[in-house]
């Protein structure tokens, strides 16, 4: 007879292994699966779906060489969408951090008496539904022309991600003692010399974590870029063309290797900066 | 200086502006016709698949959360003490939060498709299934398991499914924090007064991780609420899983209907403003009880 201690411990120790067996190969399966699909023909697949593993003769890059093509040489055009993916990406988190520090500076150091609104209001933009607000953004876009144009949609990605950035950015500048700045000051720096020359150098981890995270929310999206430059397929994203050939019945392979192409610069951005990323995540959490 | 603060402040203004030009937009088209505004209700409250949709939404809503932030915990705890390994599950973990979304669908289309997806080659060939389950386009499926017939709403289950999958590791990451800086103290104690390991997870840790499980329910309603690309990209919103995001969004491209998609939009803020609240006056409590 085991104690009900001793009982409980080992099914709990088995149980565990068990989970943690079924979120890995949950959470690792569907990355590995578009691996080994983008490497093999189609008929391959077709012909046995369960055999996953390509053999050495089969593998090939055909489906890379067939996305990334131009559609003049027969190819899906994946270059340039990756090109404006870039541009909209590399814009947004580039001015969202240039309007954030100095957002995030001014809601911890200086007083005014909208402080308080303003803190409110990061909370109700973030929690505000996306769909609704693209609503009025699609009918003013559409009345300025400004339809499937890439700044247009940099513009819609600085609105979306300064309230989480500041946010972000807030709670590190919340931890640079005051004393710092005081004593610059003293030295005779005005306020942008204080976050030139003190604030700036010491944010620059937190800054570089906002930045990353701010360029995975804009290479992500997918709402937005759909609403906005769908009828200007050269202005296409990485994510709304993606999804676009899906609809047009593309090959799987072609689509997995797309798929490859999409997701492996954000995985590798975010485990080269993983600690920093994740430390963002719990404070700001992004909204998906 | 003003200068700055100037520079500082009208972004924020501006990004505060957006939440109300909603509104003022589309008053501005209806400002002529007070009938139209009505009428866009009219159309949006009468529509005859209005309550079919709003059950769709919360079932999606609350099972989505439900089942991620239970996935989240899950996990957390399976996590908390250290072994051979533990930061490459740790990591692994995180893919499929980072995965682009478009991208997360494709394969979850893939493995899920009927002719040639994995999951239901395997199904015919190893499990004995008569044939092949359209994961993402049957409405509800029945399935007979020892003479038991259980039908199930298979396209908004797998939805659910995939919602849960793609966002346990927000609630993973919150519960590990928390479960990390838990005292030690108490969980000897009661271990030491003989309480079993079920026991101690009930009445120890449980009661202190309360605070971030309740948060992150909210957090996860209102996004789940919201949610538009997940359902959109797998289903289009057909086969029963047509949520209110899409519907808003069926309204605006689909019928060009701006002011019915405006209505519903705001029929939707109502809700999630609700939740708002309870988020915000929760969060103020809990500022609260950790200043005290």
């Amino acid at each position: 007879m085991i104690s009900r201690d001793r009982l409980e411990t080992r099914i709990l120790r088995v149980a565990r292994v068990l989970w943690l067996t079924i979120v890995v190969a949950g959470s690792l399966v569907p990355l590995l699966y578009m691996v080994l699909l983008s490497v093999r023909p189609l008929q391959g697949v077709l012909a046995d779906p369960l055999d996953l593993l390509p053999s050495r003769d089969e593998l090939n890059l055909e489906a890379y060489r067939r996305v990334i093509r131009s559609p003049a040489e027969g190819g899906y055009g994946m270059l340039s969408f990756f090109r404006n993916s870039l541009i909209v990406s590399v814009g947004s988190s580039v001015l969202t951090v240039l309007v954030s520090v100095l957002g995030a500076y001014a809601a911890t150091r200086l007083r005014f008496p909208l402080k308080n609104v303003i803190n409110a209001s990061f909370f109700a933009v973030y929690m505000f539904p996306g769909i609704v607000m693209a609503i009025p953004l699609f009918v003013l876009f559409s009345r300025l022309g400004l339809r499937g144009q890439l700044p247009a949609l940099i513009v819609i990605y600085l609105a979306s991600t300064v309230p989480v950035s500041v946010y972000m950015l807030r709670n590190y500048f919340r931890s640079i003692p005051k004393g710092l700045e005081d004593a610059a000051m003293v030295d005779g720096c005005n306020r942008m010399q204080v976050i030139t020359k003190v604030v700036l150098p010491l944010a620059l981890p937190a800054i570089a974590a906002t930045s990353l995270y701010v360029f995975m929310i804009a290479w992500n999206e997918y709402l937005f870029a759909l609403l906005f430059l769908l009828e200007a397929r050269d202005k296409w994203t990485v994510s709304l063309g993606l999804a676009q050939l899906d609809d047009i019945s593309v090959s799987t392979t072609a689509l997995m290797a797309g798929s490859v192409l999409l997701t492996l610069p954000v995985i590798a951005l975010f485990f080269a900066a993983e600690r920093m990323l994740v430390e963002g995540l719990t404070a700001g959490a992004e909204k998906g | 200086m003003l200068i700055v603060l100037l520079v500082v402040v009208f972004p924020f203004i501006w990004t505060f502006l957006i939440a109300f030009q909603r509104l003022r937009l589309i008053d501005l088209q209806n400002v002529f016709d007070v009938k139209l505004t009505l009428r866009n209700f009219e159309i949006v409250l009468g529509s005859p698949d209005l309550w079919r949709m709003v059950r769709t939404t919360l079932i999606y809503s609350i099972g989505g959360t439900a089942l991620s932030v239970g996935a989240g915990l899950l996990t957390a705890l399976a996590l908390r003490t250290t072994f051979v390994g533990r930061w490459f599950v740790r990591a692994i973990v995180l893919v499929p939060y980072v995965m682009p979304v478009v991208s997360a669908v494709l394969v979850w289309k893939t493995l899920l498709n009927p002719q040639f997806g994995p999951l239901n080659v395997f199904g015919l060939e190893h499990l004995g299934w008569d044939e092949p389950i359209a994961f993402l386009s049957e409405r509800s499926h029945t399935f007979g398991v020892l003479g038991i017939h259980l039908t199930v709403p298979m396209a908004l289950l797998t939805v659910i499914v995939f919602e849960a999958w793609k966002t346990f590791p927000l609630a993973f990451l919150f519960i590990l924090a928390r479960l990390q800086s838990l005292p030690k103290e108490l969980e000897e104690a009661a271990k030491v007064d003989g309480a079993t390991p079920l026991q101690r997870f009930r009445y120890i840790i449980l009661p202190q991780l309360s605070g971030v499980i309740a948060l992150l329910v909210l957090l996860r309603f209102i996004w789940t609420f919201q949610n538009f690309n997940d359902v959109y990209l797998l289903t289009g919103g057909a086969a029963g899983t047509e949520v209110v995001a899409v519907k808003v969004f069926n309204y605006l491209t689909g019928r060009n209907d701006v002011g019915s998609a405006a209505a519903l939009g705001q029929l939707m803020s109502i809700v999630l403003l609700a939740a708002f609240a309870v988020y915000y006056r929760y969060g103020v409590l809990r500022q609260e009880r950790a200043v005290a």
